[in-house]
């Protein structure tokens, strides 16, 4: 321990002795920061007055002096923990006050020529320093104490926790700071106001013409679409678990499809269907006289989009609900002589309340976060999330309104996070019990069934047809007008000049920007997912319970907070990430989180705790059974996790529209232009490319786990 | 294979789980090359015990020794001990002979040396020709034994099985137990064994320490805790017992005399006391005849003949009586008017 202690605290020093301290303009692979002469390394910069980065390297001196000269182990690793948060804390103060144009506190006292100078963004030398000084306190921490501590799991939390805090907390921090902002400076009274301001909750539409606040309409629209998605859901789980219907696999195709369908799809296949020019507007005009109206741009429009949308997720997670409720007891109602409706209603109903309202949550929880749709069809129905984005690009750029925009979203669903949380922390599916329940469920009752078939399958047939559209429209010239057949949307997004070998096609930089990033991001993704989960389920330390919440927490900050928080926080010093690929790489990583976090401690809870104390009581410490017995056999969670978060990343457009550059432009971002321009067939195109790309991804994956799966059996039966 | 085994010496020992108190200031010893039971009810914090002397519980007071050095701050990794787990916790990605390997690699042993110590510890517990199968392929009492041979290549100080045998079939039960027994007395090795059936205990310890309510209710031999339990709840706990309220008159250096429903009693002294106690009356030390003068006079409300033996509950003054008895050619019916005799050097006395 105290080797690796070492090994750390000398990696600091040497990186604060010769690597630069601050983010240099060409990278740091680009030798230019050697050869220019000017100070760049923290100790040339601390040896030319830039004395207030002294601390950091006195403090890596100090930790290691620390580790040479004292013997008594205990008091080594308290003393160093000491010097470590020390050293860490006036790394943070120093940056946080010395930005770019200066000193941003303490004007009087911080003068002197250097300082007013100011520094630009921490870099790799800083960013190795922090780590040095981070993983000897944690190392540090787990020695200190009663022997409670292994250095692997301790300084796992430590590093989660640091990345949470300034990749989620951080930014959040930023707009709460920018909402109370009034020229330049700080006004508590202002907030409330501005706030409760009657464009954010007016209820004017309801008494007058006028139209209702963003923060109402938000609100009312996620209440519609949380009710409307959980009632189709529960149609379809009800078909899939309770009824003889045959094409079942057909249904679970559309669990998969919300996944893969990159936002904006929906909404164009709706404009194509629907829309002035539609195809089925303009059906109905010629049959029956009707004048063609705008009626799908506003709220029945995005309503309609957000339905097809998430009536899926609900789908997802009410098959487990219903599936849940144990046979025994609606056979037991039946002995009882209830009819199968009474069961139904008396029964299995209330059984399955808390997953209906989980349901119900998070239809609300995503239609308040929706983009994508809003985007494409809300012009005649305001959104909060859609309103923070033309705050920050529209015409009149208005970083406080954004910001004031963002709380209220973040309350609305923070709101209802916590409800989900406390909901569901108090009722417990006790039909789960653990023991194999043998016995049927009972069938549904007629004329229910006959209403689940009626509801739930011609939405089902309206969903292939939308999905159908998507195809088609690529392939026709210009949709409503022209229905010739034509691959040339394909050749200008993806053409290829063969003579000169040249990526001609206008969408391949942001593809393969794309792909790379999501490539990048998966991985860490599914790692700090992973780690996270491995630490909730199988580990027991102070704060766990907050430690959880904070991870979940950027499940419940919708994509656009996030975009805006992102470039409010990381647009100048000491972070300065934007207009990298960095920023579109960290977002995607503490975006998707939960998720891994989610499936990877389902995944462990199947994983009897003896394993892992079998392994420590044989002598392996952590981090040798997470290697040799945890990580082999979460195999499939980990694919999942990688697939998940590669998909999600590619999908992706609310928090990413903020963060990309030109140099660094996403598929999604693009064909947002694209639709903005009018040009759908184009934007169509790309989707159904971006499509297939991902479904090939995840069936390459499904292929992985497969192999590896015939693998065993095959050792199975030669042995 | 040879151990360096060790003692096991805890001092006031205290457990908590926030608010709850899994051990009350436990304070116990434990000699090398014994094999010690932790026996009781389930929650009464033997399980705790155990995984406290494995390292995979943190004592929140007190000091823990392991072969006379001070563990208590040590993690389960870095103490001489391994655990047989109760639902064996085979690696099931890994062969029987990788599993067996597993302790002795992760403390970087060349491969080919773990392999052949996995291979003669195979060989030890009868399973030689085993290594290559998957822990799946082997049946219940295969894993189990190769749980037990995974543990004791790493040639610990101190051996634990929680509940080995507790998903076994009653029959394969004392086959294996017969099998722990006789390897851990070969090797010398100090154990601890934790369960909660009595007879188990009983069939495998030098010494049963009896918990009750996170404290030990008493320690002893098999033998001492049925012939002189100290308390009701261990006479009730080893063995089936009638305990029946009496009033203790006179003691003598050998013998107390104890009233029970008016009748004089003259059983065994075991220190207690003249005033209200308990009389411990064993199944056995019980008989029935036909209605008589002597006796509690009864009546037999439950008789069932189970080949061996014939079991009755006779409704008494004293209140409800189990009773064990021969099989007859003519055994007593429910309903018999029946007299029960009490052995008297069989009858134990513990306080109220």
């Amino acid at each position: 321990m105290k080797q690796t202690v070492l090994i750390w605290l000398a990696a600091g020093l040497a990186s604060f002795a010769l690597l630069p301290w601050h983010m240099t303009d060409d990278g740091l692979l680009d030798p230019a920061w050697v050869n220019d002469g000017a100070p760049s390394s923290g100790l040339s910069i601390v040896l030319s007055g830039g004395w207030w980065l002294a601390p950091a390297g006195l403090a890596l001196g100090a930790a290691l002096a620390l580790q040479v000269l004292i013997a008594e182990p205990v008091r080594r690793a308290r003393l160093t923990l000491g010097t470590a948060v020390a050293g860490l804390t006036f790394m943070a103060i120093q940056g946080l006050i010395i930005v770019r144009a200066g000193p941003r506190l303490f004007e009087g006292i911080l003068t002197g020529e250097t300082i007013l100078a100011g520094q630009p963004g921490m870099g790799a030398g800083a960013g190795i320093c922090a780590l040095a000084l981070l993983f000897a306190g944690t190392i540090s921490l787990s020695q200190s104490g009663k022997g409670q501590g292994d250095a692997f799991v301790v300084s796992t939390i430590g590093l989660i926790v640091a990345l949470v805090a300034i990749f989620v907390f951080f930014p959040v921090i930023h707009i709460l700071v920018r909402a109370f902002e009034v020229d330049g400076g700080y006004a508590l009274n202002k907030f409330f106001p501005r706030f409760f301001s009657s464009d954010i909750w007016g209820l004017g539409c309801l008494v007058s013409d006028r139209s209702c606040g963003v923060g109402m309409n938000s609100l009312f629209l996620a209440v519609m679409t949380g009710v409307g998605t959980t009632l189709l859901g529960l149609s379809f789980a009800l078909i899939f678990t309770r009824t003889e219907f045959r094409a079942k696999k057909f249904l679970r195709v559309l669990t998969v499809l919300p996944i893969i369908t990159p936002p904006f799809v929906i909404g164009l296949a709706l404009i194509l269907l629907f829309g002035r020019a539609g195809t089925v507007t303009e059906f109905f005009a010629d049959l029956l006289g009707w004048e063609a109206t705008r009626w799908l741009y506003g709220f029945w429009g995005v309503y309609f989009a957000q339905l097809l949308s998430f009536t899926p997720i609900a789908f997802l997670v009410l098959i487990g609900v219903v599936q849940g409720v144990s046979p025994s007891m609606e056979e037991a109602s039946q002995t009882l002589d209830a009819d199968r409706w009474q069961t139904f209603r008396f029964v299995s109903l209330p059984l399955m309340r808390p997953g209906l309202a989980n349901a119900f949550l998070l239809g609300f929880i995503e239609s308040l976060a929706d983009f994508g749709n809003p985007l494409v069809l809300g012009s005649g129905y305001n959104v909060l999330s859609t309103d923070i984005y033309f705050a920050i690009v529209g015409a009149v750029a208005d970083p406080a309104k954004a910001a004031i925009l963002a709380i209220a979203l973040l309350t609305l669903t923070l709101s209802a996070f916590i409800a989900q949380r406390i909901w569901l922390g108090k009722k417990s599916y006790a039909t789960i019990t653990g023991k194999a329940d043998s016995g049927q469920n009972a069938s549904l009752n007629p004329v229910l069934k006959w209403v689940c078939y009626g509801t739930a399958l011609p939405w089902a047939a309206l969903t292939l047809v939308v999905y159908s559209m998507i195809i088609f429209g690529s392939f026709v010239k210009l949709w409503g007008y022209n229905h010739s057949f034509t691959l040339d949307h394909y050749i200008r997004a993806f053409g290829i000049d063969f003579t000169t070998g040249r990526w001609t096609g206008v969408a391949w930089d942001s593809y393969f920007t794309t792909l790379t990033i999501s490539s990048v991001a998966a991985p860490l993704t599914a790692l700090v997912g992973l780690s996270t989960a491995y630490l909730l389920v199988r580990q027991k330390f102070v704060g766990k319970d907050a430690f959880e919440f904070s991870t979940m927490l950027s499940f419940a900050i919708p994509g656009t907070v996030i975009g805006v928080s992102y470039i409010m926080a990381f647009n100048f010093p000491p972070i300065e990430l934007t207009g990298t690929s960095i920023i579109l790489i960290i977002v995607f990583v503490f975006r998707n989180m939960p998720v891994g976090v989610r499936g990877g401690i389902a995944a462990m809870s199947q994983l009897d705790r003896s394993l892992d104390e079998a392994s420590i009581t044989l002598g392996a410490n952590s981090f040798t059974t997470v290697r040799r017995v945890i990580l082999p056999l979460m195999g499939p969670a980990i694919l999942a996790a990688l697939t998940y978060s590669f998909v999600r990343a590619i999908t992706s457009v609310s928090a990413v529209i903020f963060l990309v550059s030109a140099k660094h432009n996403m598929a999604t971002s693009f064909i947002v232009g694209r639709v903005e321009n009018g040009e759908f067939g184009l934007a169509i195109a790309y989707s159904a490319v971006l499509i297939i790309t991902m479904l090939t991804a995840i069936l390459l994956l499904q292929l992985l786990v497969g192999t590896r799966r015939l693998r065993r059996s095959d050792r199975v039966q030669t042995a | 294979m040879k151990t360096q085994t060790g003692s096991v010496r805890f001092e006031s020992v205290v457990k908590k789980y926030g608010q709850v108190t899994a051990l009350k200031k436990l304070d116990l010893s434990i000699e090398p090359g014994k094999l010690v039971t932790l026996l009781g009810p389930s929650g009464c914090g033997k399980t705790t015990t155990l995984r406290l002397i494995a390292g995979l519980e943190m004592a929140t007071e007190g000091r823990i020794h392991i072969g006379g050095e001070d563990v208590t701050h040590l993690t389960a990794t870095y103490r001489k001990v391994s655990m047989v787990f109760q639902s064996y916790a085979l690696f099931p990605h890994m062969s029987v002979r990788e599993n067996v390997a597993y302790g002795l690699t992760v403390k970087s042993i060349p491969k080919a040396e773990a392999a052949q110590k996995a291979d003669s510890g195979l060989e030890l517990v009868g399973l030689s020709g085993y290594g290559d199968r998957l822990p799946s392929e082997l049946s219940g009492g295969q894993q189990q034994r190769v749980a037990v041979a995974r543990a004791i290549v790493l040639e610990p100080e101190v051996l634990l099985l929680d509940e080995p045998l507790s998903n076994l079939d009653a029959k394969l039960r004392r086959h294996v137990r017969e099998e722990i027994r006789r390897i851990q007395q070969r090797l010398g090795l100090t154990a601890v064994y934790v369960t909660h059936d009595q007879e188990e205990a009983m069939a495998v310890s030098d010494e049963i320490i009896v918990m009750n309510n996170a404290e030990i209710a008493q320690i002893g031999s098999p033998s001492d805790l049925y012939e002189a339990p100290k308390s009701a709840f261990i006479a009730d706990f080893i063995g089936d017992a009638n305990l029946v309220p009496c009033e203790v008159e006179a003691i003598t250096d050998t013998l107390a005399s104890a009233m029970l429903d008016g009748q004089k009693l003259n059983v065994p002294n075991n220190g207690i006391g003249k005033g209200t106690a308990q009389m411990v009356l064993r199944p056995h030390a019980l008989s029935l005849s036909a209605p008589g003068a002597t006796g509690l006079q009864g009546q037999i409300s439950y008789a069932a003949y189970l080949g061996k033996e014939m079991q009755y509950t006779v409704e008494t003054p004293v209140g409800p009586l189990f009773i064990i008895a021969p099989v007859q050619a003519n055994p007593f019916a429910q309903g018999d008017s029946v007299s029960v005799e009490i052995l008297e050097e069989q009858a134990r006395l513990v306080s109220a």
